[in-house]
């Protein structure tokens, strides 16, 4: 199963027009320039650029899919810094390996409080 | 930033490490807020699995999920990205202890594929996931980090635009 990352760079590879389309717009360039001088926090640029949350995580998310930045979430602040695309390439494979199972460690943590849940429920109707 | 993290902490989210841990294997990581008997569940009932296996940010759909979890049975996933072919993954389970370990190979590779072995270990409540997938060969794993074959040069031009569009961008 871990082949589906490489199947996906390749996929990227025939989709470079995605990493151009990214390139289109004034504010991303304008992202990427900036994180070029230090990592930063998605609040961090929506208020630099002036932007709303939402509207910074959708220009970021565009770049991301571009592989032009990747996130990182520690507690309740999204990280973003310049893409595995400057990096070494074992790195750079080491570090989308790791966001592929970071987001899906995210999913499977909700999918286990949903377990949680239900036992609890579950438990107190046996002992009702 | 640093500040921040420290009063805000959150405390379902745990961190993700990934670490090529010899030439041959590659581990993963991750610590589970519950209990290994749940986790298990959830690598190893289809309905469960197939909510969290595909990230739905990586625009992947999984089109069929089917696991045989027992020693000797197969697992099949067809995913679909982006319109086109669909891929598929498939194997066999090869160790299957309920809440502590789950083996299973790769064989959608051939020859070169990894044997995942998962360890579900509780700790209070918690289960601490280990995921290694270790290689036939250094040159498997060399191969399956390095299959960007190509991509190299076309990145380095992305890369020469992405800075001259930077430089513009300063400059304006």
């Amino acid at each position: 199963m871990w082949r589906i990352l490489n199947h996906m760079v390749q996929y990227r590879q025939a989709r470079l027009d995605d990493s151009f389309g990214a390139l289109s717009d004034a504010t991303r360039r304008g992202v990427l320039e900036r994180l070029g001088r230090s990592d930063a926090s998605i609040t961090d640029l929506a208020e630099k650029f002036q932007m709303t949350l939402t509207g910074m995580k959708k220009h970021v998310g565009v770049l991301e899919e571009a592989g032009l930045v990747t996130t990182e979430k520690v507690g309740r602040v999204r990280t973003c810094k310049l893409g595995p695309r400057r990096l070494e390439e074992e790195t750079a494979w080491l570090d989308r390996y790791r966001q592929l199972w970071d987001s899906r460690f995210e999913a499977l943590d909700e999918v286990v409080e949903e377990l949680k849940r239900k036992e609890r429920i579950d438990g107190r109707k046996k002992r009702g | 930033m640093d500040a921040r993290r420290e009063v805000e902490p959150d405390p379902m989210r745990n961190r993700t490490t990934v670490e090529r841990t010899s030439e041959r294997e590659v581990v993963v990581t991750r610590t589970i807020n519950g209990p290994a008997r749940i986790v298990f569940e959830a690598f190893t009932r289809p309905e469960l699995f197939k909510r969290w296996w595909v990230p739905k940010s990586f625009g992947l759909s999984l089109l069929s999920c089917e696991l045989d979890v027992r020693v000797g049975g197969t697992y099949r996933l067809v995913f679909s990205h982006s319109g086109s072919e669909p891929m598929a993954f498939f194997g066999r389970y090869i160790d299957v202890t309920p809440h502590s370990r789950l083996v299973w190979t790769n064989e959608e590779a051939g020859d070169g594929g990894a044997v995942t072995t998962v360890t579900f270990e509780e700790q209070g409540g918690k289960t601490l996931l280990a995921m290694h997938d270790l290689y036939p060969s250094k040159g498997a794993l060399d191969a399956g980090i390095g299959s960007t074959d190509g991509m190299s040069e076309t990145l380095d031009q992305l890369d020469e635009l992405v800075v001259t569009l930077g430089a513009d961008y300063g400059r304006s």
